[in-house]
């Protein structure tokens, strides 16, 4: 366990150094030492919640075997470094799909469960946790803790969204959905504002099960809040149209020295993009893959931020504070000039969360990268906070690198509770810098 | 479909191979020494679409077991056509050079039990009058260097015996394929820094797979090696002894 490297998470920032302890045998113990642990999927949380500065990564990608797949009844067991791309590989074809899927299929099983995410059908399943079935917890005493919603269940609330804190995470079994064949029937709907995406929004809940919507922050005025509504369903066995699987992908092959994200390209974009349909609403049939992970296509994209990396903010303000709260949010970040490259927003459902620690409330929520300019950027985001709190919302912890303590115990007011269950040898980079020990 | 052998099922390489093999729907059979590993990737390669997966636990170095093993594994799968030999330890070099025990024992796990498995594999396929046989030797056989040479002693004779017995087999219809990783991030080798010049095993074994349809006989893995082992290679001694960095 000699491997030193510095680490990075998906936004490249912040830098911190770690040993790297690869796991490949899902019967192993935890390795022995004084430093902390984290376990470590594929590195797609965005800011420091899957890094662990001076301490050890337990890498779970090495544990990637499937370990039974019913193709009747759609229960699928793997260990927990399997990606969601691996198990949708294997499953689609066999005409099944999973009940939930965030905006990157290149995250593992276990680092799905560990930040309880959450996808374009929120309004209709929940997060990924409502559909974990169980999990194995290995914990640093050598015990293991097999949980479930009806066995362990307070170790089981604890580690869904727990970010990896209460054990590693061996390996889980979830439960997937039919499907007829890899297409989504899809609508993209222009609005032209924030009451309009509401409205919208409120007419598709209950006839699509996928919905999300793009917004050109880079506007403002009349313009604030416009965008594209997107919804979709699984395609109808008898598919009219039968689009192939996209092919190749491109990769953006190192960092440029500065972001090639800034206020001119910024703008050029978001309104190219919000004039790249005509008519008020399209139609298409999609592969799941473009419409599910549109920027899965174009490998390490994170690099187009530059040496610096960039910030991920995500919100999600509660009930009838949302729209309110929405408008403040998009006016401070079009009048600060720092818009977002990619805006999205969309309504969360009722159903609760199973995890304590869980991000997704009923509300709505929104989500924003900006290049890290330093000072400038941290000041705004501490601003879009303090609306956030006032409006007695929370910020996404798997997203982010530098909410204040203070802030992060106004969001999770659950913490205390939580904090119980983390084992006394596991600890993050987020986790030290929100409890500031 | 193949009915394929494979020693060593447990490391890295032999494991990405056997998925891209399930994929094809082949018949294996699986030998390694950690019963628990080999339960848990037979389970997945039966998932990932193996038409017959079944394992035995055996060390290898026990070679009076090879005979029944060969059995075991044509009974099995009902016939055998291939044979995939990835066993190995990474010897320690420092300290091999303090113990002749600890030489011997590196010697017998990367050289001695591969050609004793072989001598039996050979003969009977040679009977079959057909037959793919693989192995994993590696560019540390293609010349000692200080650094490695136990590991390297045992390389090169893998390597001399698998050219000698692909010319005895090849009026018999039998392949031979000598696979030459150059270094490969497995867990064999979690303790060396990497660098650009390390592969992943997936990668390592798309070119097996590959070089095991294409029938090809020496097979280097990424392609570089093949030009950079040639340059090694031919550096005169005089002046090769001298060279410390490598």
């Amino acid at each position: 366990m000699t491997e030193r490297a510095a680490t990075l998470s998906w936004g490249r920032y912040p830098r911190t150094r770690q040993t790297l302890f690869r796991y490949h045998d899902r019967h192993a113990t935890l390795p022995a030492t004084e430093y902390p642990l984290l376990p470590y999927g594929n590195g797609r949380s965005y800011g420091d919640s899957c890094l662990n500065d001076g301490g050890v990564l337990l890498h779970t990608r090495g544990l990637d075997r499937f370990i039974a797949f019913d193709a009747v009844t759609g229960v699928m067991r793997c260990e927990a470094g399997v990606l969601l791309a691996e198990i949708l590989a294997l499953v689609v074809p066999q005409g099944w799909f999973l009940m939930v899927t965030p905006g990157t299929q290149f995250v593992t099983l276990g680092g799905a469960i560990a930040n309880d995410v959450h996808g374009k059908n929120h309004h209709r399943a929940g997060t990924f946790g409502a559909h974990v079935r169980c999990f194995e917890l290995l914990r640093s005493d050598g015990s293991r803790l097999r949980c479930s919603p009806t066995e362990n269940t307070d170790w089981f609330a604890a580690t869904v969204g727990g970010l990896g804190l209460t054990g590693l995470i061996v390996w889980a079994e979830i439960q997937l959905r039919r499907i007829a064949n890899p297409w989504i029937a899809s609508e993209t709907i222009r609005f032209g504002g924030l009451d309009e995406f509401f409205a919208v929004s409120a007419d598709s809940d209950d006839d699509y099960e996928y919905t999300v919507a793009w917004l050109d922050c880079a506007s403002r005025g009349a313009a604030l809040g416009r965008g594209l509504f997107m919804r979709g369903n699984h395609a109808p066995a008898l598919c009219a149209t039968q689009p192939r699987a996209p092919t190749g992908r491109l990769s953006v092959p190192f960092a440029p020295p500065c972001s090639l994200i800034n206020s001119w390209s910024l703008k050029t974009f978001n309104t190219l993009y919000y004039h790249r349909q005509r008519t008020r609403i399209t139609r298409a049939i999609a592969h799941y893959a473009p419409f599910f992970y549109p920027l899965d296509s174009l490998l390490a994209w994170n690099r187009i931020y530059g040496r610096h990396g960039f910030l991920q903010y995500q919100c999600a303000i509660p009930g009838a504070q949302g729209h309110a709260a929405t408008r403040e949010l998009l006016e401070r970040i079009a009048h600060s000039g720092m818009g977002s490259f990619l805006a999205v927003l969309k309504i969360f459902g009722a159903i609760p969360a199973v995890g304590w620690l869980s991000f997704p409330r009923p509300g709505v929520t929104l989500a924003l990268d900006f290049p890290n300019q330093g000072p400038a950027t941290f000041r705004l985001l501490e601003s879009l906070d303090a609306v956030v709190a006032t409006a007695g919302g929370a910020v996404y912890p798997a997203k982010d690198a530098r909410m204040s303590a203070l802030r992060f115990r106004e969001f999770f007011p659950q913490w205390p509770h939580f904090r119980a269950y983390i084992d006394p040898r596991f600890s993050s980079s987020f986790w030290r810098r929100v409890m500031e020990e | 479909m193949r009915k394929v052998l494979i020693v060593g099922a447990t490391s890295a390489i032999a494991e990405a191979v056997a998925r891209l093999l399930a994929a094809r729907g082949d018949f294996l059979y699986l030998v390694g020494r950690r019963a628990e590993m080999l339960e848990a990737i037979a389970a997945d390669l039966r998932i990932r679409g193996a038409a017959r997966v079944q394992t035995e636990t055996l060390d290898i170095n026990t070679i009076e077991h090879h005979a029944a093993l060969l059995d075991h594994a044509a009974a099995a799968l009902g016939g055998l056509d291939t044979v995939l030999v990835a066993h190995g330890t990474l010897s320690e070099q420092a300290a091999c050079q303090q113990s002749v025990a600890l030489t011997f024992q590196e010697l017998h796990t990367n050289a001695l039990s591969v050609i004793a498995l072989l001598t039996l594999v050979a003969n009977r396929f040679e009977s079959q009058r057909a037959g793919t046989i693989v192995v994993i030797s590696s560019v540390a056989g293609d010349r000692g260097r200080q650094s490695n040479y136990v590991y390297g002693t045992a390389k090169a004779a893998v390597s001399s015996f698998l050219s000698g017995l692909r010319q005895r087999l090849h009026q018999a219809g039998v392949r031979v394929l000598t696979i030459k990783p150059g270094f490969v991030d497995t867990p064999m080798t979690r303790d060396f820094a990497k660098n650009p010049l390390w592969a992943k095993p997936e990668r390592v074994a798309s070119d097996i797979v590959r070089a095991m349809e294409k029938g090809k006989d020496v097979v280097y893995t990424p392609g570089f090696w093949r030009p950079v082992m040639w340059i090694i290679k031919s550096i005169p001694e005089r002046i090769f002894k001298s060279l410390s960095f490598l």
